[in-house]
């Protein structure tokens, strides 16, 4: 701070009739410097681990066997590039994240539209669905794998018994579908809390005139709620992807990521890498490999797919 | 050959600084995963006026939750030591030991590692030698310890860690229902026994499953039954040139067996059962026999356990081999950094003496002694009596272990269930998701196996340069 404000005191002394522009800028620092602790903090706390990580993943080294970290170069990177489980983890982690979003979107929406009438009950009803946001996501996690998913002593095994089905052993048999169950019960009151957020910021008078000019309450909700729903919708889910994309909680619990590696995402496999295999340049290579993939990924997706960001440059341009 | 260790030559300072930041670092990359690793929490054990504050690192088994709620009787006798336990479960307990251990980040006093960690950390110098210690304490008498157990903690003849219980493994059934069924339990029996018995006693519609085998992902899990299967059908990870056999005929005939048994006679959903499934999947009757550690037969016994009384135990079932049992300790060892080694070992031969075991019978009942560390334990009375159908089965599983000569032909590592390499947790974990994947049946046990041998190959290289 002091290396940039110190040449703008020597320009003022140098030149007097600039001092009205180096009162201007001490303005600005003025404004600015009460935010300088939050940067350097999320420096610290960001950008200095982002470095050592890729210091770490330029070496071998193996925290079970002693001596070991060498200097590879580029070689870890090399790995992670042939390496079949990494790719397939990307293709998981994909594969969770639009799924899982995309169910608990639209059960969101329906259970916002049936939140947005009055009825008895409704307070409570809306608590009880909003709970599951509210659970640690590894209770959660235990909850499904055992209580529910058990083949021996789970609820929906023994729903099935009274059928006169044969249980299911789901987490092995459907892994994946096991897991997207978990993270979508877990992430449809998160949606659905912001859509119906969505749903009674809307102005009544325009779906009663609606109703007035005879539209059918179809044509209505798609002609008029969903569109006011749009940024409702793009927020909801982007925030959702974000969150759901490093989903570790559910996977950990329910899984372990298999059946040999059929939902192993990328942050379980750099877990796996890491805290069962040990190998710390490899997984730092992983490491730094997902967040530059996560960036450009986040980038191109938010210019191009959201419009909240898009109207939010025009404002600005 | 020529490898530049660049965090060895920095320094005291900096290494210190890159140690912290690697748990740290790694967790941030991996988009937050865990919180940083406790180095630093607490500082050092210091030598205060005050006494010696000693940090313990346990695995949190039930066992070693009896030794939490006995340490007041040690602290009484040495009122100026205290002991601060660290309880994690094993795979992360593993994970912050060898974290901790191996870039001496002298984190902990006293650690609990295992026959599988103790020789290679004594070679490479990160654990102390506890055979002058033992010397000086009186009436310790390691001469009492299991010979197989002291031998697989022992390095070059002295032992770097202390056994704190020891298991092998054995075939716990139901007597009630093998008599039901007409069927009679020999007394060493072979796996093809073993598995008509399974085909005879599974009742798909009762809920009882013919044997309960562990599935679940992880070295410590579903390959150590497994590896003792690979081991008596003939089989073994690498030949002498440390070539990798994991396609070879007798691996892939003992791999597709465990497959089959379990898959059609075995628990539901094996993909996902492990040790603990498979404990409570027996002690609620819902299987007529499970090949296990030795270890559980005491909660099965014990008091209020559905199916006390009930079970015979019998030894590993083998094909090729005479015995198949695995062995393994969870054992106490003091890490090379502690500046408090003298107060550590007053704790770990408290905690591991004869004294301790007869405290555990009588404050907290005979049965629930730490099995399998003394030869001694078997000669209490008390115990032999509450322990009375497993007590044997279990000394002689332990003693007729042999890691040196795990399979038919010879190998160049030790270890039955495990390999006692650096490389083997690594190998052993994606190897193990392997097989539960062909045991889930989302893969064939052949391509199982070639993803294995392809994992095996790079640690062979290694071994082979």
């Amino acid at each position: 701070m002091s290396a940039t404000a110190a040449p703008a005191q020597r320009v003022a002394t140098r030149r007097p009739r600039g001092a009205e522009e180096a009162k201007a800028r001490r303005e600005r620092w003025a404004r600015r410097g009460p935010l300088l602790p939050a940067l350097i903090f999320l420096i610290i706390v960001t950008q200095i681990p982002f470095v050592l990580t890729v210091f770490y993943s330029l070496f071998s080294w193996d925290l079970a066997k002693p001596g070991s970290p060498h200097w590879v170069g580029l070689s870890n990177y090399g790995a992670v590039f042939t390496d079949p489980v990494f790719f397939a983890a990307v293709l998981h982690t994909v594969e969770i994240t639009f799924i899982s979003v995309g169910i608990a979107t639209l059960l969101g929406l329906g259970l916002a539209v049936l939140l947005d009438r009055a009825f008895v009950g409704r307070a409570i009803v809306r608590t009880l669905l909003i709970s599951p946001f509210l659970i640690l996501p590894t209770a959660a996690g235990l909850i499904w794998k055992t209580t529910l998913l058990d083949p021996t002593y789970g609820i929906v095994n023994w729903i099935i018994r009274i059928f006169g089905g044969t249980p299911v052993a789901f987490v092995t048999a459907q892994p994946m579908a096991s897991v997207i169950a978990t993270v979508v019960w877990q992430w449809t009151p998160f949606e659905m809390l912001i859509l119906l957020a969505g749903l009674q910021s809307m102005p009544r008078d325009v779906l009663e005139a609606a109703r007035v000019d005879g539209a059918s309450a179809l044509a209505s909700f798609r002609e008029l709620t969903l569109p006011h729903l749009r940024s409702y919708l793009e927020l909801g889910i982007l925030l959702g992807a974000i969150y759901v994309v490093n989903t570790f909680d559910a996977i950990y619990m329910v899984t372990q990521g298999g059946p040999g590696t059929e939902t192993t995402n990328l942050p379980y496999y750099i877990y796996q890498r890491a805290f069962l295999g040990f190998e710390v340049g490899q997984s730092a290579a992983l490491g730094v490999v997902t967040v530059v993939g996560t960036l450009i990924v986040a980038s191109v997706a938010l210019r191009v797919m959201f419009s909240i960001f898009i109207e939010d440059n025009t404002a600005k341009a | 050959m020529v490898r530049r260790s660049v965090f060895r030559s920095g320094g005291v300072v900096r290494r210190s600084v890159l140690r912290s930041g690697v748990a740290c670092a790694l967790g941030a990359a991996a988009l937050a995963l865990t919180g940083c690793s406790v180095a630093g929490a607490g500082g050092g054990a210091g030598s205060g006026p005050h006494g010696v504050a000693l940090r313990v690192a346990i695995v949190s088994n039930p066992q070693m939750q009896d030794v939490e709620m006995l340490i007041k009787y040690f602290e009484r006798e040495h009122p100026n030591i205290k002991v601060n336990f660290v309880t994690l479960p094993e795979n992360q307990s593993r994970a912050t030991v060898t974290d901790a251990v191996s870039t001496h980040s002298n984190e902990f006093d006293v650690v609990m590692i295992s026959n599988y960690e103790t020789p290679m950390w004594a070679r490479y110098g990160w654990i102390t030698n506890l055979q002058p210690y033992i010397a000086r304490t009186k009436g310790y008498d390691e001469n009492d310890f299991i010979p197989s157990i002291r031998k697989s903690l022992s390095y070059r003849g002295a032992m770097y860690s202390v056994p704190f219980y020891g298991e092998s493994s054995f075939l716990a059934y139901r007597k009630d229902l093998f008599a039901k069924a007409g069927l009679h339990m020999p007394a060493h029996p072979t796996w093809p026994q073993v598995a008509a018995f399974a085909k005879k006693l599974d009742d798909k519609k009762k809920g009882v499953a013919g044997i309960c085998l562990r599935g679940d992902s992880g070295w410590g899990e579903n390959l150590a039954p497994l590896d003792t299967v690979i081991n008596t059908f003939g089989g073994r990870w690498f030949n002498m040139r440390w070539q990798p056999q994991l396609t070879s005929p007798s691996v892939e005939r003992a791999v597709r067996f465990y497959v089959h048994l379990v898959r059609n006679y075995g628990e539901p959903g094996p993909g996902e059962a492990g040790f603990s499934e498979c404990a409570t999947n027996y002690e609620q009757g819902n299987a007529a026999m499970w090949y296990d550690a030795t270890s559980a037969a005491g909660t099965l016994e014990a008091k209020g356990s559905p199916v006390a009384g009930k079970n015979g135990y019998a030894p590993a079932p083998v094909l090729k081999t005479k015995h198949s049992g695995w062995l393994y300790t969870w054992s106490l060892a003091i890490p090379k950094t502690s500046p408090a080694k003298r107060a550590a070992w007053q704790f770990i031969s408290w905690a591991t003496s004869k004294a301790y075991i007869k405290l555990v019978g009588r404050k907290l009942g005979w049965s629930n002694l730490p099995p399998g560390s003394r030869l001694s334990t078997y000669r209490i009375p008390q115990y032999l009596k509450a322990a009375k159908a497993f007590a044997k089965p279990t000394l002689t599983a332990i003693e007729s272990a042999d890691p040196q000569h795990p399979t038919v032909k010879p190998v160049p590592y030790t270890g039955v269930q495990f390999l006692d390499i650096p490389e083997f947790q690594d190998l052993g974990t994606r190897v193990s998701q392997q097989i539960t994947a062909a045991i889930a049946g989302g893969e064939s046990v052949k391509s199982a196996l070639q993803a294995s041998q392809q994992y095996a190959q790079d640690v062979g290289k290694e071994h082979r340069s």
